[in-house]
Order: structure tokens, then C-alpha cells, then sequence
């Protein structure tokens, strides 16, 4: 594998990663914590919605977050040919 | 049947099935028994995973955590789970690629230092021994509380059977008991959770419960109704926030860095077979952590709501608005006798009043309606999962559920821990330090040997607990955050980072935050030692103890970036191994022999 190859995947893997963990941000310090009575404002069932981001939606976005990284992830080791056999 | 004998056979049948498990899944090689031959299928490891990882804290005291504090408790939802996600991104891939067998082994060899192996050894003997004296009293507990024997027979019940397990099968043994242990102390929270969530919204799914109206036809949100009758008797608002802002958003970063650091959840990402297993286990993992954590907050609303309408069962200051002291319920009695429920009947009018009697504006209400203060003195908040079966009126074999729900929290993820202890003694301290000549067969046994002993000092500290036992959980995921965390993170994307960085980062990381707790908690917890008051008023710009970690890894990240990049570059073969380490290809089975 040349080295331009390996540079070229370790950015997108970056760039990947840096996505990834935004969404992650925003899911629970951004709108659990920081807006959270901007949120509380809008009400979905009996939820308020800041309220439900801090202890039910973060969560259910962190398990979707790791299988589209890991997906993401698998389909960019073949297009640099980095994967395993 | 009797709830005792139904209680005794449910434990013991779990047993039975654990002990079955480390007959058949014995270890022979030192790679099978510090990372089970890394022949363990993503899924199955995502399920150890979540047992590994959920502790008798997150089955027996989270809800409770979050039916007395609320909204605030959050911290504890996203810090516990939003840990994997770094946990996926930054570390398990790579450090599976790197194919060792600890921790301690990787930084060691990546910072090209056997002090800083040693430091690491130090760190994760330190968080995992803390960490591990509290699963010894939880299972000494359930088994008080439930069977009846002596907190002392339970305790050694418990270690008997992690000893056999543990010492066999190491990581192999461990793993297939975990695998079994998840599906019984998942099985044992869900249960409670829909039959309450039934009982109270008419939906059995507690995370949409939680989110419902109530079943009582008054067509009033649960959520709303919760927040109305605890500020109906003074206390604050369950969806609102009371503490700072700035402390919240860096305790639950703590949590989640010291998560991702914490190293009996890394090495169980050693055990599978691939890197892209090793990615989508993290995914399994918060999967199954996901199932109990998002069922929690509504144990927690639920169980409290439970707990105020059996007190204050008519309009509040009326006549007859409180629960009569004659009239109580069974598991009233029960849990006054456990010591964790106290009334007191502070105005002798023979009735139960429970109430915020510290708040200001409620004050009057009560003085009118004759309230001497808070008579429920002491409300454990241990008890609200414990006791939420009988609260509900489940039938006993829920409760006998609970029962080997609780032990097998504290079994597996005590079965961790021991084992990165073990195999950081045998293999980085005794193999990789003291004696390198030693061959596999007497590794195998030095680890054996390792395990045993730390199952006897565990067991030591479970019966004696330090007066700081309470205390040291903030500083397990403190020394995770601060030095453990950001070494492997820059290990492996910055390439730059040499020996003399690395170092200096983990001690100032570590230094810095050990300085911060033990200036609220007292120096080396010695009581009376303490040089400022540990509350809010107290913390630095409102930060707690607890939620320093997140500062004490930017220090390490700061500090070990600074020296780095005025010392010399590493040298070239060490380069060379973090861009391999990088890329998936090559990756093989257990490499180290």
C-alpha cells in the first residue's frame, strides 16, 4: 500500500470521525444540556423534548452513530483497500 | 410458593448455570485466558459487553438516582453511554489491530517506556480495585436482603463462584458467563419495568410510558403529574434543573472519557476476531446497555410517582391526605426493618407526612396543616429498584428475578475488573517487567495465581470497606479520564507524541486531578483532611470532584502536546507502528507469541 494511499484513508476516516462525533455532540451536551430549556419549550407526547434528548433520544442516536460509523467505516477500508481478507 | 425458598431456587439455578459454564469454557493458553482466544463472535461480545460493564450501580442505584434527582441524573444516562461512542471512534479498532493482550502493553510499547507501562499499571490497579470493592458489598447485600443469611456468607458465596469461573476460564470463562449473566439481569429489569408501566399508563413499553398520559382516565401526561404533586408538596420540579450548568456539561464528559478509558471495557474489544468486529461490537454493546439505560428513567419517574401517591394519598393539607402510619404496606415494614426506610413521627398525629421541608415557600402550607418537618427521615434510594416489585404488587417470582438480577450485575462486572487486574500483573508487571524469561505455561499460571489473589483482597476490602469506599468512584473514572483516555487517543492519532510527552502528560493529568478531589475529599481520603467544603459554594467556578476528569485530560492533552513537540521526534519504528495500527489490513489472531 503506498503511503498516499494510507494518508489519503486516514482523512476520510478523520473526516468521518469528526462527523460522527458533532452528532454526537450536539445529541446530548447541545441539546440534553446547554438547550435544554430552549427545547423544554416544544412538547412531543408527554415529553418535553429537551427533556427526552437528555435521558432517551441521546441514547438512541449513539446506537444508530456507531453502526453508521462502523458501516461507513467497513465500505471505506475496500474503496482504499485497507480491509481485512 | 414461599418467596424465600422461590428466591433461593432462582439464585441457585443461575448458579448452577454459571458453574456449568467454567466446566466447559477452561482455558489452556495465556491468549485464551487474557482475551479468549480472540475468537469471541461481535454480538456475543457486545452482550459481555453491556454485562461487563453495567455494575450492581447501574441495576440497583441508577433508577433510584433518578427518581430522587430527575432531570439532573441525566448526566449519568449520557456520560455511561456516550462513552462507547468515543470508545468506537478513537480506540477499540486500533487497538484491537495493535492485537496485545493489555493496556498497559500498548502504552508501553507505543511511548517506547517501560515507566510508563508501570504508571498505566498503577492507574488501572487503582480505578479497577476501587471500582471492584463496591461489586463485593452489592452482592453481600442481595444476599442479605433476600436470602437472609449474613452479609458475610454472601460475600463469600459470590467469590467462590467468580473464583471458579475466573481462575479456569479467565477471559474465555468470564465471557460466556457474562454472556448468560446479561440475559438474566436484563431479563430481571425489564420485567418490573412493564408490568408498572402497564399498571400506571396503560403502555407496556416503559419508554414509551414514561412519554404517556396516565392510565387513571384523567388524561394528565405522567411526566406533568409527577412534576405537580412533588411541587404540590414543596419539592423542585422532576424535569427542571437545579444544579450549574457548567458543572453538568463537564461531569458527563468525565463520564464519558473515563468510560472509553476505563480498561476492563477495552480489553473486551481484544477478544474478537477482526477490526471491523471490533467496531461493530462497540455498537452491540450499547445496544444491550441501551435497553436498560432508556428503561431506567422510567423505573425511576414511575417508582417515584408510586412512592408519593402511597403517602400523600389525598389532597395535600387536607384532613385526610395522609397515609396513616397503622395503615402501611407490607413492603413499607419490610424495608423499615432493612434500616434504609425511616419514619418518624414528628408531630405525633399518627400519620405519614412526606415533604420538602426545607422549602421556603411551602412553609406556610405546612404550618397551617400542622407539619413538624419531613417524616419519611430516610428514604435509601437503593430501594427503589429493589423495591419496586413489591410496591406493584408483582407476584414473587418477579421478585426472586430481581434477586439474581442484582448478583449478576455485580458478578460480571466483578469478573472484569479482577481480570484486568489479574492479567496486568502476570503479564505487565511479572512477564513484561520482573521476569521476561518466564514461558507460557508459567504465565498461565502466574496469572491464575494473579487472579486468586485479587479475588482475596477484593473479598478483604468488601468485608472491610475504607471509610472512602463511597468516595473512590469519582476517582476511578477521574484516573480513566485523565491519564488512561487521553494516552491511547494520542498514541494513535498523533504521531508526533513521544515517551518524554506521554509521560509528562499522564502525571500532570493524574496529578492535577487527584490534587482537585482529594482538596474536597480529603488528602488520600483521610478524614479531617479536606481543605475546602465540598459543595457547590466550594467547587472551583462550581465544578465538582467528580466532573474534574474532563479537565485533568486537557491538561494531559496540553502538557503532553507541549514537551512533545520541543523534545524529539519518536523514533522511526515507532512511527511506522502507529501507521499500522491505522489501517485494518494485517491483522491477525493473538500476535504476541
Amino acid at each position: 500500500m503506498s503511503s498516499d494511499n494510507a494518508k489519503a484513508y486516514w482523512k476520510a476516516n478523520l473526516r468521518l470521525v469528526l462527523g460522527c462525533l458533532a452528532v454526537w455532540f450536539v445529541v446530548s451536551f447541545l441539546f440534553g444540556i446547554l438547550l435544554v430549556d430552549v427545547l423544554n419549550t416544544i412538547q412531543i407526547g408527554g415529553y418535553k423534548l429537551g427533556f427526552w434528548f437528555a435521558q432517551q433520544g441521546s441514547i438512541y442516536t449513539f446506537v444508530v452513530l456507531v453502526f453508521f460509523y462502523a458501516s461507513k467505516m467497513n465500505k471505506l477500508d475496500r474503496k482504499f483497500g485497507v480491509h481485512e481478507d | 410458593m414461599e418467596l424465600q425458598t422461590l428466591t433461593y431456587i432462582v439464585v441457585g439455578l443461575t448458579f448452577v448455570l454459571y458453574i456449568g459454564i467454567a466446566i466447559w469454557a477452561r482455558a489452556s493458553t495465556t491468549s485464551e485466558f487474557y482475551v479468549a482466544g480472540k475468537g469471541i463472535h461481535p454480538v456475543a461480545n457486545g452482550m459481555a459487553t453491556a454485562a461487563d460493564w453495567m455494575s450492581a450501580a447501574s441495576f440497583i442505584s441508577m433508577a433510584g438516582l433518578i427518581a430522587f434527582k430527575g432531570y439532573d441524573a441525566s448526566v449519568y444516562l449520557m456520560g455511561w453511554t456516550g462513552g462507547y461512542v468515543l470508545l468506537a471512534m478513537l480506540l477499540a479498532p486500533y487497538l484491537r489491530k495493535y492485537g496485545k493482550f493489555t493496556v498497559p502493553e500498548f502504552i508501553g510499547d507505543r511511548f517506547y517506556s517501560k515507566t510508563a507501562r508501570i504508571v498505566a499499571v498503577i492507574c488501572l490497579i487503582v480505578a479497577s480495585l476501587t471500582y471492584v470493592i463496591g461489586q463485593m458489598k452489592g452482592i453481600g447485600v442481595a444476599f442479605s436482603r433476600f436470602l437472609e443469611v449474613p452479609f458475610e456468607a454472601g460475600l463469600f458465596a459470590g467469590m467462590a463462584i467468580v473464583f471458579i469461573y475466573a481462575v479456569l476460564g479467565g477471559m474465555k470463562g468470564v465471557t460466556y458467563t457474562q454472556i448468560a449473566q446479561y440475559c438474566v439481569l436484563i431479563f430481571a429489569y425489564t420485567v418490573p419495568a412493564v408490568f408498572i408501566s402497564l399498571q400506571l399508563t396503560g403502555n407496556p413499553i416503559p419508554q414509551l410510558g414514561l412519554g404517556s398520559t396516565m392510565a387513571d382516565g384523567s388524561g394528565v401526561y405522567l411526566l406533568d403529574k409527577l412534576d405537580l404533586v412533588l411541587g404540590d408538596l414543596g419539592f423542585a420540579a422532576y424535569t427542571d434543573q437545579k444544579g450549574g450548568t457548567l458543572n453538568m456539561f463537564l461531569l458527563t464528559l468525565s463520564l464519558m472519557i473515563g468510560t472509553a478509558g476505563l480498561p476492563h471495557v477495552i480489553i473486551r474489544f481484544f477478544t474478537v476476531p477482526k477490526v471491523r468486529d471490533a467496531r461493530s461490537s462497540a455498537g452491540w454493546a450499547l445496544v444491550f446497555i441501551a435497553i436498560l439505560y432508556t428503561t431506567a428513567p422510567a423505573v425511576g419517574a414511575m417508582a417515584r410517582l408510586n412512592l408519593m401517591n402511597t403517602v400523600q394519598i389525598g389532597e395535600v393539607a387536607s384532613a385526610e391526605g395522609n397515609l396513616a402510619y397503622a395503615d402501611k404496606p407490607d413492603w413499607f415494614t419490610n424495608w423499615e426493618k432493612t434500616g434504609l426506610l425511616k419514619y418518624e413521627d414528628k408531630n405525633g398525629d399518627g400519620k405519614i407526612q412526606y415533604y420538602n421541608d426545607k422549602s421556603a415557600s411551602f412553609k406556610d402550607t405546612a404550618d397551617k396543616a400542622g407539619w413538624k418537618g419531613n417524616e419519611m427521615v430516610k428514604v435509601d434510594r437503593d430501594i427503589m429498584v429493589l423495591a419496586n416489585p413489591e410496591i406493584a404488587n408483582l407476584p414473587n417470582w418477579v421478585i426472586a428475578l430481581v434477586a439474581a438480577g442484582g448478583i449478576a450485575a455485580a458478578l460480571s462486572t466483578a469478573a472484569g475488573l479482577l481480570l484486568a487486574i489479574a492479567s496486568s500483573i502476570s503479564h505487565d508487571l511479572m512477564k513484561g517487567v520482573f521476569k521476561p524469561e518466564i514461558n507460557e505455561k508459567q504465565e498461565l499460571l502466574y496469572s491464575r495465581v494473579a487472579m486468586a489473589g485479587a479475588i482475596l483482597v477484593a473479598g478483604y476490602f468488601g468485608l472491610n470497606p475504607p471509610g472512602f469506599a463511597a468516595q473512590v468512584v469519582a476517582l476511578a473514572f477521574g484516573l480513566a479520564a485523565s491519564s488512561i483516555f487521553p494516552a491511547l487517543m494520542m498514541g494513535i492519532f498523533v504521531k508526533r507524541i513521544n515517551n518524554k510527552g506521554a509521560i509528562a502528560g499522564m502525571l500532570a493529568g493524574l496529578g492535577s486531578t487527584l490534587i482537585y478531589i482529594f482538596m474536597y475529599k480529603g488528602w488520600f481520603f483521610i478524614p479531617g483532611t479536606a481543605m475546602v467544603a465540598d459543595n457547590a459554594s466550594g467547587w472551583l467556578m462550581g465544578i465538582s470532584p467528580g466532573a474534574f476528569g474532563a479537565v485533568g485530560a486537557l491538561i494531559n492533552f496540553t502538557v503532553a502536546y507541549g514537551v512533545s513537540s520541543v523534545t524529539e521526534e519518536p523514533p522511526e519504528h515507532i512511527q511506522h507502528l502507529v501507521e499500522n495500527i491505522r489501517v485494518p489490513a494485517g491483522a491477525g489472531g493473538a500476535s504476541d507469541h
